[in-house]
């Protein structure tokens, strides 16, 4: 199996699927003769022309329409967004057209259409450049939303995506485009709606995305050391939630921490949790506890930024709260 | 001097623009009655606009619209029952009841829906026309808007880009003077629509919207333009509503005397002194169309009253599509018709994408003379 960075594993999931069908097409800010801001669409252009490879204007909410349209009539558009900051932008064409065509439409309609690019903080960018906005997409029903942690799974959400019938959101991690891993050729495929186990553990669970796993993993192996079994799920879509994955990992380990970089209130992670208590509240022996990125906006100051974030020591005293061990 | 318009064309501009008046008065009677709810957004007054424009294209070109979307799929063929289904919520409708009196859908006569966020067809438009030339299919776009949703960003936003990469896409915006309750002059620094087309570079117009005629030839004209590939037109039709802005506006932002005025214009009346000034129809001719079309409408009235409201398990469908789930053609469903005309996309490998936004050589040209490397 080849290593690929994140990156490429986003680009090679886009060149076969345009390859596959003539159908998809990628339009977004400097994806084509700049070759993609953060390098996803590199080499496209001379690949697929300037039909399928298409450098809009710095006009969110236009091209996100144009997108949406021609997914009505049949393309399979893939939109790139610079950072899904600037999606904000173009908020009413996602949420008040691709999401609600097929139901206004009393099922006439399709809007096979995905949304992508890189979300979450980092990089010392200040407020408008650092949010994981998750949640707020994950709030309306006609979408999917998909967030993967690792260059396989991005390569398998997206060509998922890209043949699902619904318009998908995919926020990538903008500090995971660098990030190696194990990719397997051709056609790798990951379902949406299915989480996976990470890691293997017996004492807690620890339910994540994207990347909040790395940090996961970092904690996971410092309690291994202190002999705490730790299992990871990470949840890799969260509009459908795999419910069942959930209350599995729950009925193994019997303690659950939610971890995810967006703010507390209303975060993917309340649901969650909701979903523990109210179907796996038998199972448990501790309340759930939640590591959020902290309620405020996020500051330019390093130590500040760093602050602001869940790390790998904070995880480790949710698992020992759960746990009731010590400096809980 | 004989009219160089033919008596089927008139009698069936006619019979359109009549089918849509005695529609939507019926539509207002109803909603007085609390058979119909929300936003109702009567078309009385602009019949003209769609009547027209409908004769002047191809029936399978695309067609969108806002918030005041009940009359333009008439024009184009939808079934006046399920569009008044669709306005009492019942299971008949277009969209079983879903999308209302905002939403109509006629995906079988390319009716591509309305829209109740002001401006947001305009962009979902240019990707239909996008997908047309991605295909390489010579149909176009016609996108319907009000004067209002000319103040949004994406009329901005997509004009540009309808421009650069020269969508077959016809904007029309019918200006009726009045964004909800506020005047157009009293809110755009260029009231006169049309003229921001000169701010793109695209060939903009201004029609008598309240003359089938002119809508008529200037459709015509500008169908034909953007067919042959030269890009977008912007069109206004300067129009008028006789009604409020919706069922529940009483309109009294403007004066007795402006609507008495209007409505001397009428352009019902209008196509028929015409026809008869021409010798091209008799009195007795319109008189048999307005009968059919009042028995039309009664009729469309009875199938709605008599069609059920939706069971509570269609509350969990048309929301996301299932795996291996099918195309619902609603007149299949509704009345039992054999659809016939329902859209076939090409697959992604017969299709040959062989269009460049931006041709190749073009742009290696512009790279080498500014000294720069691909």
């Amino acid at each position: 199996m080849a290593e690929l960075m994140y990156r490429e594993a986003l680009n090679q999931a886009l060149a076969e699927e345009m390859e596959r069908d003539a159908n998809v097409f990628l339009i977004g800010e400097e994806v084509g003769r700049y070759q993609g801001a953060f390098k996803v669409s590199q080499g496209l252009l001379d690949r697929f022309g300037s039909a399928r490879i298409i450098d809009a204007p710095i006009s969110e909410l236009g091209f996100t329409g144009l997108g949406v349209g021609a997914a009505m009539v049949g393309l399979r558009p893939v939109v790139e967004m610079m950072t899904w900051n600037f999606a904000i932008l173009a908020m009413d064409q996602i949420v008040n057209n691709a999401a609600k065509l097929r139901h206004m439409s009393g099922g006439q309609l399709r809007c096979p259409i995905v949304f992508r690019g890189p979300g979450g903080a980092g990089g010392r960018l200040s407020s408008q450049h650092s949010q994981a906005l998750e949640s707020t997409y994950a709030h309306f029903p006609g979408l999917k939303v998909v967030a993967p942690a690792t260059p396989a799974d991005a390569k398998g959400l997206l060509k998922s995506a890209i043949r699902d019938e619904n318009p998908v959101i995919m926020i990538e991690g903008e500090r995971l485009y660098a990030l190696k891993g194990e990719v397997p050729e051709g056609e790798h495929i990951v379902p949406i709606g299915k989480a996976d186990v990470k890691r293997e553990g017996k004492d807690v669970s620890i339910i994540t995305w994207s990347r909040m796993y790395y940090f996961c993993e970092e904690a996971a192996k410092q309690l291994e050391a202190e002999g705490i079994s730790v299992e990871i799920l990470d949840l890799r879509t969260l509009r459908p939630l795999d419910e069942e994955a959930i209350l599995a990992t729950v009925r193994k380990t019997n303690r659950a921490v939610v971890v995810e970089e967006g703010w507390p209130l209303a975060g993917v992670g309340a649901q969650v949790v909701d979903i523990i208590q109210s179907k796996g509240f038998d199972d448990l022996d501790a309340p759930v506890v939640r590591v959020t990125g902290l309620d405020v906006n996020m500051s330019y100051a390093a130590n500040l930024e760093n602050a602001i974030q869940p790390d790998a020591p904070k995880i480790v005293a949710a698992v020992k709260k759960v746990l009731y061990r010590e400096g809980a | 001097m004989a009219s160089k318009y033919s008596k089927d064309l008139l009698l069936t501009m006619y019979r359109k623009m009549y089918l849509m008046r005695r529609f939507e008065e019926r539509a207002g009677q109803q909603y007085g009655l609390g058979k119909i709810a929300g936003f109702c957004h009567l078309y009385i007054g602009q019949e003209a606009v769609a009547a027209g424009v409908e004769e002047a294209i191809r029936p399978d070109d695309y067609m969108l619209s806002g918030y005041r979307d009940h009359a333009q799929p008439l024009a184009r063929g939808s079934d006046p029952g399920m569009v008044m289904a669709e306005l009492f919520g019942r299971t008949g409708g277009y969209s079983k009841g879903k999308g209302g009196s905002m939403h109509i859908f006629d995906i079988e006569n390319h009716f591509y829906g309305g829209y109740g966020i002001v401006g947001a067809q305009i962009g979902l438009a240019a990707g239909m026309a996008f997908a047309s030339r991605y295909r390489n299919e010579d149909r176009i776009t016609v996108c319907y808007f009000g004067d209002a949703a000319a103040n949004q960003g994406i009329f901005h936003e997509t004009l540009n880009m309808a421009v650069k990469w020269k969508l077959p896409v016809l904007y029309i915006c019918e200006n009726n003077r009045y964004g909800m309750g506020t005047a157009i002059a009293r809110v755009a620094a260029v009231p006169e629509i049309h003229k921001r087309g000169q701010a793109f570079n695209m060939r903009h117009e201004a029609v008598d919207g309240m003359d089938v005629l002119k809508m008529y030839e200037a459709v015509k004209d500008a169908a034909a333009y953007i067919r042959a590939g030269n890009g977008p037109v912007l069109m206004e039709a300067n129009t008028y509503r006789f009604r409020g802005h919706s069922m529940a506006d009483p309109a009294t932002y403007r004066t007795k005397q402006e609507v008495e005025d209007e409505r001397k214009n009428d352009p019902i009346p209008r196509l028929k002194d015409y026809a008869i000034a021409q010798k091209l129809a008799k009195e007795e001719e319109f008189d048999a169309i307005e009968a059919q079309v009042k028995e039309q409408v009664d009729a469309a009235v009875k199938f709605a009253d008599e069609s059920p409201e939706p069971s509570l398990d269609e509350l969990w469908k048309d929301t996301i599509v299932e795996e291996g789930e099918e195309d619902v053609r609603p007149r299949e469903r509704v009345l039992g018709a054999k659809v016939t005309n329902w859209p076939k996309y090409p697959s992604g490998q017969e299709l040959k994408v062989t269009w460049d936004l931006e041709p190749r050589e073009q742009a290696e040209k512009a790279d080498k003379a500014a000294g720069l490397k691909r």
